[in-house]
């Protein structure tokens, strides 16, 4: 049995502890905002917050999430970066198939927080590892740029 | 439902279930080449193939016979409806339209389907004529309550007012006696200067879920029992399944089961992650088959050999043998572009519940109807035993009108108790999809003494998409083919496939005489399929890199050169000129730096597209800018129209410059996102999108952003360095000897 604590929320499941934590999360827990897109950390869907850092869950293990605080799509609006990234996401009418975009938004909102004001080299960097098949980049940048009031 | 007999009158109308006014409408047929407004079908049966429900609470629901993959279809079908209907776009609610052909088909198939750009060109009329119908009885019911004229009373937000005494009556509160009147013949349709929403950058209904995580894919589904089983596929086509030991993948906690498949084997587990460890714990012995052997190489071969022969004719004007042999110069060159996988964010996945009397499917299908046909031909189950519950797909791209995976699932399914979601891993999704063709084009041109061609030639080779399609849609085949015009009937049952020419018969160049050749060679059990822009995909590469080379060899600059053979197409010239103009085309660029042009006529619609590209010393591209001058005829959401250019040209530089299927020893040698490499924001280049206004019926704008950019970007690289691409994906090409 292993606890995590995500959302705010304590889950105890019962888990062998190498399991990748996107598995969990969909498979276990129901909280399916969380996607699969590669299995290797080469495409940035699955992107969570532990304690506020943004990691790719599907190679992150449930024995590296304990006892920290996982954050997910699903609570990452009562964050203020979150809640900035997704009103951009918004005006700015960014998505498209939108699978990607859970990912793509923890990654922004994760920025947010620690770059209040991200020049395109912070962007780059910290976006460069979601994938989007459907082209939205340049509004993910534009809305970036338009959460940060930039 | 009652059954309106004038000719003119397509819509039907009737009193919902528990209350409320329901419309059926048909949707008109619409020719694949022809880009003609699409023309409501006033002859023949009365079939209504979409539904329009207004609740007695005023809300509105479409059932929503088109998917929303990405295209905004979600939005703009919407906008047409409400346009005419007089209401608010936020009070149209959307549902999953169920499967049925005789209700929902798309007319251009006959079957029920997403996709080849045609949403808006096949919905533009009839959804607005039935928008247009349903407020003309609501108005009717009105002024029948108030015992006025009808002329007296107007539409508007959902509200019929009276315009002598200012009464209002919400349309919840007309719709029971609206469900009782007659349709009257002949609703005009609104002037366009009175559109509120047609031409307007409305949201996106489907937004708020996709930021939040709420929006449900097919791979989202959670079901009571639910069990998750991945798979591995025979690696080799055309191989099968020889044995397998499973003793160690049944021992790893969390696995259920493990099924056998002709050429695959399915491990059901609680979970993924289970079902992945017992793939991997599997020992498999492959019968490999005939292709063991298959290379990339081979498939070239047979390629080239068939291109050497005469094919079926798509196109022929003039006498170009005899104008070839009069030409002043010859020019000829081969073109060739790869298999390309799909690579859908949403791997491949399908849900599947096999009862003794039933069968479920969860999915996210740019096809219901096959989905549906496809299960009840697995399980031997009647069609109407087979339910499928269609969801958001995260991305299509031609990758969900094919049901491989969904045959797959309920082969699986079948051996299961309860439901059992089958989920592609995404290296599974890459060698097991079913791939762009390779296509290998034999193009020449005859020029006069001062460059301008006489004779044009142009042979194109590969597998055929529609003779597939076609035989699997038997017997709806006549259907089909009577949608796509008797001219093309008597080319399809010639060998002609009209996809893979689309983009190479009808160049927009004056060229007095042409010939345009298809030859089908289909590659050894490699399986080819729709993807986003099929024919014109590779036609367009082909046609604008070869026009390309003619302005080079002739010394003239490739913009004037394309802009003095359009004289007949005036569209196309606008476009062209004004993407020249908002790029700066002529102005100098930094050297390693080069500028290039495409056009394209193709799905209705007519675009030009200027790229910048930088190559380094390494030989690596970098696509810095590209302008889009984008004619649409009119446009329904001209930030959609933005978006799906922005997403074409990104999807297409992905492609031109890395993308790649291929094959050794009968495999597919591309595994995930690091060696099936696809472009990444900070690679994406600045992109302007410039509309030309215009009162044509739309076009399509879902695929031709993607085939417009591949040759713009390898005539940049051409400009930049001299060397021209005739052969995708640019890949290591540049790289110094």
């Amino acid at each position: 049995m292993v606890t995590l604590k995500i959302n705010g929320t304590a889950h105890t499941v019962d888990v062998p502890t190498d399991m990748p934590l996107l598995w969990v999360l969909r498979d276990v827990i129901g909280l399916t905002g969380t996607k699969f897109g590669c299995g290797m950390a080469l495409c940035g869907a699955c992107t969570v917050h532990l304690d506020g850092r943004p990691v790719r869950s599907c190679v992150t293990s449930v024995a590296a999430a304990t006892a920290k605080q996982i954050t997910t799509i699903e609570a990452i609006g009562e964050t203020p970066g979150g809640r900035k990234a997704q009103q951009a996401w918004l005006d700015l009418d960014v998505v498209q198939c939108g699978y990607c975009q859970s990912g793509q938004i923890m990654s922004a909102a994760a920025l947010l927080a620690t770059k209040p004001h991200p020049t395109d080299a912070d962007i780059d960097a910290a976006l460069g590892g979601n994938i989007c098949r459907c082209g939205t980049y340049p509004r993910i940048r534009a809305a970036i740029k338009h959460a940060a009031g930039d | 439902m009652r059954r309106e007999l004038s000719r003119r009158t397509f819509l039907q109308t009737g009193a919902a279930v528990g209350g409320g006014l329901l419309l059926g409408f048909t949707l008109p047929p619409l020719s694949p080449l022809s880009p003609l407004p699409p023309r409501v079908r006033n002859d023949g049966p009365f079939a209504p193939n979409a539904f329009i429900r207004i609740d007695r609470d005023g809300r509105v629901t479409l059932i929503m016979h088109k998917v929303e993959m990405g295209q905004g279809t979600y939005t703009s079908m919407p906008m047409l409806l409400a346009e005419e209907l007089e209401v608010e776009l936020s009070q149209v609610r959307l549902e999953h339209a169920p499967p049925n052909d005789a209700l929902y088909a798309e007319p251009l198939f006959g079957v029920q389907e997403t996709g080849g750009s045609t949403s808006v060109r096949g919905n533009w009329e009839p959804l607005r004529r039935a928008g247009a119908g349903a407020r003309a009885l609501l108005v009717a019911a009105a002024a029948q309550t108030w015992n006025v004229d009808t002329s007296s009373c107007h539409a508007t937000g959902g509200v019929v007012i009276h315009g002598p005494t200012g009464r209002t009556l919400a349309y919840g509160a007309l719709v029971d006696r609206a469900a009782t009147l007659s349709l009257p013949g002949d609703v005009p349709l609104k002037h366009p200067k009175d559109w509120k929403l047609i031409g307007t950058p409305a949201k996106r209904l489907d937004s708020p879920d996709k930021v939040n995580g709420k929006a449900q894919y097919g791979i989202d589904v959670r079901l009571p029992g639910l069990k998750v089983a991945t798979v591995a596929v025979c690696p080799v086509f055309g191989g099968k399944l020889a044995s397998v030991d499973d003793s160690r993948a049944k021992a790893i906690p969390g696995v259920h089961q493990v099924v056998r498949l002709a050429d695959a084997v399915a491990v059901v587990a609680e979970h993924m992650w289970a079902a992945q460890q017992g793939v991997a714990a599997l020992d498999i012995r492959w019968d490999e088959g005939p292709n063991a052997q298959l290379t990339t190489a081979d498939i070239v071969r047979q390629l080239d050999a068939a291109s050497q022969k005469p094919g079926v004719v798509a196109r022929k004007d003039g006498d170009v043998a005899q104008a070839m042999a009069g030409a002043a110069r010859k020019i000829e060159a081969i073109y060739q572009v790869p298999f390309l996988a799909h690579a859908t964010m949403e791997p491949v996945n399908c849900t599947v519940h096999v009862r003794p009397d039933g069968c479920d499917l969860w999915v996210g299908t740019q096809v219901p109807t096959f989905a549906q046909t496809a299960a009840a031909k697995v399980t031997g189950l009647p069609k109407d035993s087979v339910l499928v519950h269609n969801h958001l797909l995260g991305g299509g791209f031609g990758r969900r009108l094919e049901v491989d995976f969904i045959v797959r699932a309920v082969e699986i399914a079948k051996q299961v108790a309860g439901p059992v979601k089958v989920v592609w891993t995404r290296e599974a999704d890459i060698q097991h999809d079913m791939y762009r063709p390779y296509y290998y084009d034999r193009i020449a041109a005859g020029l006069d003494e001062r460059g301008t061609p006489i004779a044009w030639s142009h042979r194109v080779t590969g597998s055929s998409i529609m003779a597939r399609v076609t035989s699997e849609l038997f017997p709806k085949t006549l259907r089909v083919m009577r949608a796509a015009g008797w001219h093309q009937l008597v080319a399809m049952v010639k060998g002609l496939d009209v996809d893979a020419v689309e983009g190479a018969a009808e160049p927009p160049y004056a060229l007095p005489n042409i010939r345009v050749e298809y030859v089908r060679q289909e590659p050894p059990s490699i399986p080819t399929a729709f993807w986003r822009g099929v024919g014109p995909t590779h036609n367009i590469f082909v046609v604008e890199s070869f026009i390309d080379e003619l302005a080079a060899a002739t010394q003239h600059d490739p913009f004037q050169y394309r802009r003095a053979l359009l004289d007949e197409s005036p569209r196309a010239k606008g476009v062209l000129e004004l993407a020249a103009l908002q790029a700066g085309w002529g102005r100098a660029l930094a050297p390693g730096s080069g500028r290039g042009i495409s056009l394209l006529h193709a799905f209705g619609s007519y675009i030009a597209q200027v790229a910048e590209v930088s190559v380094s010393k390494q030989g690596d591209v970098r696509v810095g800018r590209v302008v889009c001058a984008v004619d649409c005829g009119t446009i329904v959401n001209p930030d959609t129209v933005k978006a799906q250019m922005e997403s074409g040209i990104i999807f297409g530089i992905s492609a031109a410059l890395w993308g790649e299927i291929t094959l050794k020893n009968g495999r597919v040698e591309q595994h995930n996102f690091n060696d099936y490499r696809v472009l990444r924001l900070p690679e994406a280049p600045v992109i302007e999108v410039h509309l030309v206004q215009s009162t044509a019926a739309p076009g399509g704008v879902g695929e031709p952003g993607t085939s417009a950019v591949m040759p713009a970007v390898a005539n940049a690289i051409f400009a930049a360095t001299g060397k021209r691409i005739r052969k995708l994906p640019v890949k290591d090409q540049l790289r110094p000897a």
